[in-house]
């Protein structure tokens, strides 16, 4: 009975983890220009990351790979955001404007704003 | 005893011994910890790669921050708690903006002043901005961040600075 409870809450992390990810890569090709594709990215990076692992660790139980599964998850969350951070930052630094609201950015550099 | 360099001092720092082999020995340790496998071959490598990790983070001069880290280390739990939260809010925010058909984003920039003194609580603060969907840290220097914004509400959620608050309230009374 138990095990029941637990396969079916980790099932609804899981799949609530994937469209996460889905609804990420949707926003990816939904938004207009550079820097609001990376906020999609980073609901990828995130909750998605957080509920597929919080799904595979009620899948492994009380054992070491559940310990792994945790630091893996851990690790993935403090390394993600510093490559999202080099990325906008680079492309900033590269010179394209961030503010120009929703425009796409094939015209961002020339566009007088 | 100290070990320094002149070339890329700036970045390395000075670094106590005691503190490069208590790093070495934690890697180690988890290694041995969650290999589980006890063979020389193996065990030869783990060793190679604490040793490399300990150069790299050397070498990036994690030795010039580890305390600031290893002072805010007791405190990070609940912290996270408090960040999970923010995300699952944010997270539902940005689906629905998503999925909506007229895409109501407003971008936004908006530069705070960060509250946390220290380098580490500078980093928590802008990784954790960056973490909750909807806003990316895009510059940090000089004692400001500048903060890319999907929407305008999220841009004044974010002005509010609880974010910051928390992010100083980490450090405790440093300095």
């Amino acid at each position: 009975m138990i095990d029941l409870v637990i396969d079916v809450l980790s099932w609804i992390l899981l799949i609530l983890g994937g469209s996460c990810v889905l609804i990420g890569g949707v926003g990816g090709l939904r938004l207009p220009n550079f820097y609001t594709r990376i906020h999609a990215s980073s609901l990828t990076d995130t909750m998605g990351n957080i509920l597929i692992f919080l799904g595979l660790m009620l899948q492994a139980g009380f054992t070491l790979a559940t310990l792994k599964l945790f630091a893996v998850m851990l690790f993935l969350l403090l390394t993600g955001p510093t490559a999202t951070y080099a990325l906008a930052n680079a492309a900033l630094l590269s010179g394209i404007k961030p503010d120009t609201g929703s425009t796409n950015d094939d015209n961002t550099e020339e566009s007088p704003k | 005893m100290k070990i320094t360099q002149t070339t890329r001092s700036s970045q390395q720092g000075k670094a106590r011994l005691s503190s490069i082999i208590l790093l070495f020995l934690v890697l180690s340790g988890s290694w041995l910890l969650w290999s589980g496998l006890y063979k020389p071959l193996l065990i030869g490598l783990g060793l190679f790669s604490c040793l490399l990790s300990t150069y790299l983070a050397h070498r990036m001069g994690f030795f010039r921050h580890h305390k600031a880290l290893l002072r805010q280390l007791p405190k990070l739990p609940g912290y996270w708690l408090w960040l999970l939260k923010e995300i699952v809010t944010s997270t539902l925010d940005v689906a629905k903006i998503i999925l909506s058909p007229s895409l109501p984003i407003s971008p936004t920039l908006v530069e705070l002043k960060t509250l946390p003194k220290t380098d580490v609580g500078k980093v928590i603060l802008g990784n954790s901005i960056t973490l909750s969907p909807g806003t990316v840290t895009i510059n940090l220097s000089d004692g400001k961040i500048l903060v890319h914004c999907l929407t305008q509400a999220g841009a004044k959620d974010l002005e509010q600075g609880s974010a910051n608050r928390r992010a100083a309230e980490l450090e405790g009374k440093v300095k």
